[in-house]
C-alpha cells in the first residue's frame, strides 16, 4: 500500500499524467454511462435504422451548435406531433357525424438561410370514408397560402417540396421551400422571420374518426453531433465507439503484454531449446506483415471484432519487447531468492508464476498503457479500409462512411472531425499517461 | 565477413520460407477460398455452356455430362483436385520466385494481367514515398535531437517532451488532417494522387508534378513520427553524454562538435540505428491506409483495392511482397549494426 502511494505521488509531480489521467478517466465515464443508457441491442437497432427509425432527421446535417460561429444562422431541425399533444388540437363535433379536427401549430423563424424540407405524417383511424384535409400556411406578414387539399389515407406523407400542385401554386418546381419562408414577389428569396403558423384541418365522415399528425422540419443543422446520410444521429456512434474503442485497446493491450512477459519468462527459465524456439518464432513474427494478414483474416473469414482482437493478440505476443523481457529475467534468475525457491523444491511453474513474473510487473505497466492508443488506432485503420465490424457503431466506422461519402470534398467537415477528434483525445490520454507511468518506473529515464 | 553474410543470408531466407508459407495457409482460410473458387468454377463453367450456340439443339443429360466435363478440367487445371497440402508445396514454389498467378479482375497499368506485374509496377511509388520520408524523418530527428541534447531543461526541450504523445497516432490520421487545411480549406496543395491529370509531358514538370504531391503524404508520415523520436534519441543523447569518457574529451579541448560527432553520436549508433529500422518496419505495414487516404498509386492502395475486389491472387501477392520487404530490412539492419558496432564480432551472435 505504501509503495502505491510513493508511485502515485511521484506520478503527480508530472503535469501530462494528472491530464492523461483525466483524459482516461472522462473516457471510462463517457464508456459506463453508455453502455448503461443505451444497452447493447438498442444501439444495434438504432445503428440498422432505416426510414422509420430516422425520418425525423435531415441528411447530411451538421451539429446544432455550430450556429454560436455562423454570422448566417442556419435552420435547427424539429419535429413535432399530435399524438403527443405537441400541437394545438381542437375536436369540434358537427351534426350527422361529420367532425372537423382542426391541428394547429405555431413556431418562430429566426434564420438566415431556408430548411431542406418540410413534411407531414398523417396516420388516421376510420373505417370507410377516408376523411378530407386542407393545409393552410401563414406567414408573420400576414399571408396565408394554401397547401393543399386532399383525402388521406390511413397512413401517408406530404412532403412539401415534392407536391406537384403546390409547385404550380407557388409557381415554382425547386424552390417551394424557399417561397414559403420568404416575402411574396422578387427574385432573390430572402428568408422572412417571425411567427410561421401551419394549420390543418381535417373534417372526418364517420363518429369514431380521429386525424394525428406529425409536422417535421429538416434544417441544416441538428443535435449534437450531426447526422450522416442514412439520417442517423452522429451522437450514437460517438458515444457508443467509445467502450468499443477502449474495450478493444485495453483487452489487446493488457493480453499481448501479458501473454509475452509469461512468453520471455518461460523461454528464459528452461533455456535451451525452449529458449531458442522463441526466439525463432520471434523473427518469424517479424517477417509476417501485420496488417496485411490482419486485413486477408477480415476478407476471408470473418469481420467480427472478436476474431480481429483474437488475431492480433496473437501476431503481437512474439515482438520485439521480448528480448527485452528476456534481458532483465535473466538478471532475476540469477537471484538468490530463485535459487532457494529450487532448493526447497518449488516446480518451475511456481518459480515462473509466484516468483519471476510478479517482479516484473512494475515495468509492465508503462508499456501496457502506451500501447493502448497503437490498438486503438488499428481498430479504426481497419473500420476505414472498410474491414470494420458490420454490426457495431464505432469511431472508424463513421470516418469510413464519410470518406466514401466524400465528406471533405463536400465541406461535411463535422462528420470526419468530430470521430478524428476523439480518437485524437483518446490516443493523447493514454499516451501520456503512459509516458509519465515510465518516467516513474523506469529507473534509467528518472532524472531526465 | 562473407561467412557472415551467407549464414545471416540463409537464416533469413529459411524465415521469410516459413512466414511466407503461413501466409498461404492463412490466406486458404481453411478451405473457404477453395470453396468460393470451385463455386465460381461450376458457375462460370455452366454459364459458358449454356451460351455456346452450339450447344442450343443438345439435350438437357448432354449439355449437363458437357458442364461436369468443364468443371473437373477447371478443377484440375487451378490444381483443386489435389489436397490443399500438396498445393500448398506448389504455392510456395511459386511465390518464393514470385511467380505470383493471375489476377481475377484487376489490370496492370501496361494491360497485364499478371499478379507480379500489377505489383511490381505499383512498387516504385510506395518506395517513392517511404524512401523520402524515412530520410527526411531520420535526419531532420537527429539534428534536432542533438541540438535539444545540448539545451537541456530549455522551453523547446520541455515542448518536445510535451509534445511526444502525438506520435500515437499513425499518419493516416494527421494526413485527413492534412488534406482537410491545405486541400479543402486553403486550396495550396491537391488532394491526393501522384501527379496532375492529364500529366506533363515535360520530365522535369513531370517531376515538380510529383514533388508537390509528394508533400502532403511525406508530411503526414514524418509529423507523425517526429516527435517520438527526437524524444527518444535526445534521451539515448543524453544518457551518452553523462558518460566519462565525454567529460574527458571536453577537457582534452575539443571542440563541441568533435565530442558530438565521436564520443556521442558514434556510441549511440546502433541504438538508433536498431529503432529506426524498427520504425521502417512498422511504416511499412501502416502504408496501405495512408497512400489509400491519400490516392498514391502505391503498393498499399493496391491492397485495399484488391480487398474491394476480393482479387485473391493479388492480396496473397501484396501480402507476400510484404514479407520479402521486411526480410530486406531485416537483413540490412543485421548487416549495417554489424558494420557500425565493433562491439559486434562478425560471425559470432549479436550481443543480447
Amino acid at each position: 500500500m505504501n509503495r502505491f502511494r510513493n508511485v502515485l505521488g511521484e506520478l503527480l509531480r508530472y503535469p501530462s499524467a494528472i491530464i492523461g489521467s483525466l483524459v482516461v478517466f472522462m473516457l471510462i465515464s463517457i464508456a459506463i454511462y453508455t453502455l448503461i443508457k443505451i444497452p447493447y441491442r438498442e444501439a444495434i437497432r438504432l445503428w440498422r435504422g432505416g426510414e422509420d427509425v430516422w425520418y425525423q432527421n435531415p441528411k447530411y446535417a451538421a451539429p446544432a451548435w455550430l450556429n454560436l460561429f455562423y454570422t448566417k444562422k442556419q435552420p435547427i431541425s424539429f419535429a413535432v406531433s399530435s399524438a403527443k399533444g405537441e400541437m394545438e388540437k381542437t375536436v369540434t363535433p358537427l351534426d350527422q357525424d361529420i367532425t372537423t379536427i382542426e391541428l394547429k401549430y405555431s413556431f418562430d423563424f429566426q434564420y438566415d438561410e431556408f430548411p431542406q424540407d418540410l413534411l407531414l405524417y398523417f396516420k388516421s383511424q376510420f373505417s370507410e370514408k377516408s376523411p378530407f384535409i386542407s393545409i393552410s400556411w401563414t406567414t408573420p406578414d400576414g399571408r396565408t397560402i394554401r397547401i393543399g387539399d386532399f383525402a388521406v389515407n390511413r397512413s401517408q406523407t406530404f412532403r412539401f417540396s415534392q407536391d406537384k400542385k403546390l409547385q404550380k401554386r407557388l409557381k415554382t418546381e425547386e424552390k417551394v421551400i424557399p417561397a414559403l419562408f420568404s416575402v411574396a414577389g422578387g427574385e432573390e428569396y430572402q428568408t422572412l422571420k417571425g411567427k410561421y403558423q401551419l394549420v390543418i384541418t381535417a373534417t372526418s365522415f364517420e363518429s369514431n374518426a380521429d386525424i394525428d399528425a406529425e409536422f417535421v422540419l429538416h434544417g441544416k443543422l441538428y443535435g449534437l453531433a450531426g447526422t450522416d446520410q442514412y439520417r442517423r444521429d452522429l451522437t450514437l456512434a460517438l458515444l457508443w465507439g467509445t467502450p468499443v474503442a477502449l474495450a478493444f485497446g485495453l483487452l489487446a493491450s493488457l493480453g499481448t503484454s501479458l501473454l509475452t512477459m509469461i512468453i520471455a519468462a518461460v523461454g528464459t527459465w528452461y533455456s535451451g531449446w525452449v529458449d531458442e524456439l522463441i526466439q525463432r518464432i520471434t523473427e518469424i513474427n517479424l517477417v509476417l506483415p501485420f496488417l496485411a494478414i490482419l486485413i486477408m483474416v477480415g476478407t476471408f473469414y470473418s469481420r467480427s471484432i472478436w476474431v480481429i482482437l483474437g488475431v492480433t493478440i496473437l501476431l503481437s505476443i512474439f515482438s520485439g519487447s521480448i528480448k527485452t523481457y528476456r534481458a532483465i529475467f535473466l538478471q532475476s534468475k540469477e537471484a538468490p531468492y530463485i535459487e532457494a525457491a529450487r532448493s526447497y523444491g518449488a516446480s518451475n511453474t511456481r518459480i515462473i508464476f509466484a516468483y519471476l513474473i510478479p517482479r516484473m510487473i512494475p515495468l509492465l505497466i508503462p508499456a501496457l498503457v502506451s500501447s493502448v492508443p497503437s490498438y486503438v488506432f488499428l481498430e479504426a485503420s481497419l473500420a476505414v479500409l472498410g474491414l470494420g465490424d458490420p454490426v457495431l457503431p464505432t469511431w472508424g466506422k463513421v470516418i469510413e462512411n464519410a470518406f466514401t461519402d466524400g465528406a471533405l470534398y463536400r465541406g461535411l467537415y463535422y462528420w470526419v472531425l468530430e470521430p478524428a477528434v476523439l480518437l485524437m483525445l483518446t490516443g493523447l490520454g493514454f499516451a501520456m499517461l503512459g509516458f509519465a507511468l515510465d518516467r516513474v518506473f523506469n529507473p534509467r529515464l528518472r532524472d531526465i | 565477413m562473407t561467412k557472415y553474410t551467407a549464414l545471416r543470408l540463409v537464416t533469413i531466407f529459411v524465415t521469410v520460407v516459413i512466414g511466407v508459407y503461413l501466409t498461404i495457409l492463412i490466406a486458404n482460410m481453411g478451405g473457404y477460398v477453395d470453396t468460393i473458387m470451385r463455386n465460381e468454377i461450376k458457375y462460370n463453367a455452366a454459364q459458358a455452356i449454356i451460351a455456346n450456340p452450339a450447344n442450343r439443339n443438345l439435350t438437357p443429360e448432354v449439355r449437363e455430362r458437357l458442364i461436369q466435363e468443364k468443371i473437373r478440367l477447371e478443377e484440375k487445371r487451378l490444381g483443386l483436385d489435389q489436397p490443399f497440402a500438396i498445393r500448398s508445396i506448389r504455392y510456395l514454389r511459386n511465390a518464393l520466385t514470385l511467380n505470383l498467378g493471375y489476377a481475377i479482375y484487376m489490370n496492370s497499368d501496361s494491360g497485364s494481367r499478371q499478379v507480379r506485374n500489377i505489383l511490381l509496377e505499383r512498387l516504385p511509388a510506395t518506395l517513392l514515398l517511404t524512401g523520402t520520408s524515412e530520410l527526411i524523418l531520420f535526419f531532420v530527428s537527429v539534428f534536432i535531437a542533438l541540438s535539444l541534447s545540448r539545451k537541456y531543461g530549455s522551453f523547446w526541450d520541455k515542448l518536445t517532451v510535451a509534445l511526444s504523445p502525438t506520435s500515437s497516432a499513425p499518419p493516416w490520421f494527421y494526413g485527413i488532417f492534412f488534406i482537410l487545411l491545405f486541400a479543402a480549406v486553403w486550396k495550396i496543395l491537391p488532394f491526393g494522387g501522384l501527379v496532375d491529370v492529364p500529366p506533363p509531358q515535360n520530365p522535369i514538370d513531370y517531376g515538380l508534378s510529383v514533388l508537390k504531391h509528394l508533400i502532403l503524404p511525406a508530411s503526414s508520415v514524418i509529423v507523425s513520427s517526429l516527435f517520438l523520436s527526437i524524444y527518444n534519441w535526445r534521451t539515448y543523447f543524453l544518457i551518452y553524454s553523462s558518460e566519462d569518457y565525454v567529460d574527458m574529451a571536453r577537457a582534452k579541448g575539443l571542440s563541441s562538435r568533435d565530442v558530438e560527432r565521436r564520443y556521442i553520436l558514434r556510441p549511440t549508433l546502433p541504438t538508433i540505428v536498431t529503432n529506426f529500422a524498427l520504425l521502417v518496419i512498422s511504416l511499412w505495414t501502416g502504408f496501405t491506409i495512408t497512400e489509400t487516404v491519400f490516392l498514391w498509386p502505391g503498393l498499399g492502395r493496391t491492397l485495399y483495392q484488391a480487398i474491394g475486389l476480393y482479387d485473391t491472387p493479388v492480396i496473397v501477392g501484396s501480402t507476400i511482397i510484404y514479407a520479402y520487404l521486411l526480410a530486406i530490412t531485416v537483413f540490412l539492419l543485421d548487416f549495417i549494426y554489424a558494420l557500425i558496432d565493433p562491439r559486434v564480432k562478425i560471425g559470432g551472435g549479436s550481443p543480447q
